[in-house]
């Protein structure tokens, strides 16, 4: 019998194994393929995809883990961006190199989240989605006016010519050859923000696991019998704004290097709607469920962007709708039937689909 | 038996709490004994969940003073009482809703760091309560008023609670496990944990309680054993109906 059992655990470690394996080469060759079938465009998109991705995973952690609803979550993106943007580009003559900037980009952004939680901490739900929002947009007027009387941001023209992202003499805006094949920039950028996007997963999922993970589940289910279990809600509510921030100041870092040019316009309210409905869509509090969420938001619109023109011309015969202009018609047409259809996410975490199915039994009794 | 100060586990003189301009206590005395079962007995809005509250640090007193094992409690955060024994079961039962009812009692144990104990403790109370080891993998949101009610007390009781504070464990319950609870509550004065109990079922509380205390629009208006409480005239006819 023991075994038998232990065949089977190694088998299935194994099995575990190999599909660890097999989804590292997908992912490492993902780019060629993309490349390859759908254009070049393509792996651009997958780039911006996973700073999404690392971003709604950060709000997770606020709003699926914490539940604090937070609409301002943009603001620690652009910190994060602005810290990349003031330190490495000739807009104050820094040049600090990229491993000094994104830590420090994360750890401003961080301190931001204590700032945002900490008179907070007394607020829920409605309430604190509103002073939230007001927060988010308090950093982008300040970004959008910090040029006079002295220029910090340089306004509303943004910061532009920001150090490319560079790890010793090893550039990622350049083509590099290696092993016999060339990679370009954006596919360079995959590599470094798939690892990235590979660490706030891990950590996200140890997180979810911990003492702390459950103290913030306990805190989101009931505040007063959390603290009457013992829970330092204060320092943990914190904490959940620090995380979350941090994660966001880490995307926004590797955005700024990545796109060479930041302007206040890229952190408005509609980017922290985009992030929340990635966390909401996907299944709140699920790291599996953000990452579909993230995905699928980011390649909706583009697909239905290349895709809608087509589709009419096969149709009809003849393009009758502009394909951009229809695109965020389906776009949110497809938003209001998921949350109709499945209105917990489509990838809810382990606890929601326990209370489905426990709903569904209640029902079929 | 009326608690003399030298063995009270817990004393409260002349606690003042107010809301804005409004005083919900206006100065309260009240001991508990260690263990002892108490009732604190009252009308709606006469200031007992607000007892409680300022008891377990999660409102502040204007005035007055607290002492548990003879330590001032003042400016205690509300979450270092549970690690000292003082555990508050909410009114409402505060249950973590989409939690199961096994994380829900570990959640109890946050604060405790001996893992072979928790077990134990774990064990002991799927024991006292059969009905919680059935549904123990069940999201206690699921669960009936009665059986959350019972897994508020079991979660409080993995804390290791020297005295245990309850808000209103007959609220919104069926008679039948109002009974069931209170056997409970019962139980575990037995099991020597000193209890502050806090009701509005004035005749149950004292049936239970060995001591009571009546509450009258932030004052105490009584206090005297409970057996006499239930004999008293002015109590039998505010609380017990004539």
């Amino acid at each position: 019998m023991r075994n038998v059992l232990k065949h089977l655990t190694s088998k299935s470690r194994r099995s575990a194994w190999l599909a660890f394996v097999v989804l590292a080469i997908a992912l490492l060759a993902l780019p060629f393929f993309t490349d390859a079938l759908l254009g070049h465009g393509w792996v651009r998109i997958m780039d911006f995809a996973l700073l999404y991705i690392m971003l709604a995973l950060g709000l997770n952690i606020v709003v699926g883990y914490a539940g604090l609803l937070d609409l301002g979550y943009i603001a620690f993106f652009a910190v994060g961006a602005y810290c990349y943007a003031l330190l490495g580009s000739p807009q104050l003559g820094l040049h600090l190199p990229f491993w000094i900037v994104l830590p420090l980009g994360a750890l401003l952004a961080c301190l931001f989240g204590v700032l945002l939680g900490a008179p907070t901490l007394r607020l829920r739900g409605d309430y604190l989605a509103i002073v939230t929002l007001g927060f988010g947009e308090i950093i982008r007027i300040f970004l959008n006016n910090l040029n006079a009387p002295i220029n910090i941001t340089n306004g509303p023209q943004g910061i532009s010519m920001i150090d490319p992202i560079r790890i010793g003499e090893f550039s990622f805006s350049s083509t590099h050859e290696l092993f016999g094949v060339t990679f370009p920039s954006v596919h360079l950028h995959y590599y470094l923000f798939l690892f990235f996007t590979l660490l706030v997963i891990f950590i996200s999922l140890r997180l979810e696991d911990s003492r702390i993970g459950r103290a913030w589940m306990a805190i989101r289910e009931d505040e007063v019998a959390a603290e009457a279990m013992g829970i330092n809600t204060r320092n943990i509510k914190l904490l959940a704004f620090a995380m979350g921030a941090t994660f966001g100041g880490l995307a926004g870092g590797l955005f700024a290097g990545f796109q060479g040019f930041v302007s206040p316009e890229s952190f408005s309210l509609t980017e922290s709607i985009t992030v929340l409905c990635m966390v909401v869509i996907g299944g709140m509090g699920n790291v599996s469920g953000v990452l579909l969420g993230g995905i699928l938001l980011i390649a909706l619109p583009e697909a239905l962007r290349h895709g809608s023109g087509p589709a009419q011309q096969i149709l009809f015969g003849k393009t009758i709708f502009d394909p951009e202009s229809l695109r965020m018609l389906l776009f949110g047409l497809a938003l209001v039937t998921v949350m109709l259809w499945r209105p917990v996410g489509l990838w809810p975490s382990n606890q929601r689909r326990r209370e489905l199915a426990v709903e569904n039994n209640a029902t079929q009794l | 038996m009326i608690a003399s100060k030298s063995i009270s586990l817990l004393q409260v003189r002349d606690l003042k709490v107010a809301y804005g301009g409004i005083q919900a206590l206006k100065g309260i005395n009240l001991d508990v004994a260690p263990g002892e079962l108490v009732a604190l007995i009252g009308s709606n809005g006469a200031g007992k969940t607000t007892t409680l509250k300022a008891l377990a640090g999660l409102l502040q007193p204007s005035a007055g003073k607290i002492h548990y094992h003879g330590i001032s409690l003042q400016h205690r955060a509300a979450h270092k009482l549970i690690q000292e024994g003082l555990v508050l079961v909410p009114e409402g039962r505060g249950v973590f809703a989409r939690l199961t009812v096994e994380e829900n009692l570990q959640m109890g144990a946050y604060c405790r760091n001996d893992k072979s104990a928790i077990e134990q403790d774990m064990k002991r109370i799927y024991k006292l309560f059969p009905r919680l080891a059935e549904r123990r993998m069940q999201l206690a949101g699921t669960l009936s008023g009665g059986e959350q009610q019972m897994m508020a007390l079991g979660r409080a009781l993995m804390s290791g609670p020297k005295l245990l504070m309850l808000d209103e464990p007959s609220m919104g319950l069926a008679p039948m496990m109002v009974v069931k609870i209170f056997e409970t509550i019962r139980n575990i004065s037995a099991q020597g944990v000193s209890i502050l109990l806090v009701e509005q079922n004035a005749k149950l509380a004292l049936e239970v309680a060995q001591r009571g205390y009546v509450l009258e629009s932030g004052l105490i208006t009584l206090s005297d054993s409970a057996t006499n409480l239930l004999g008293s005239a002015a109590v039998r006819r505010a609380y017990l109906g004539g």
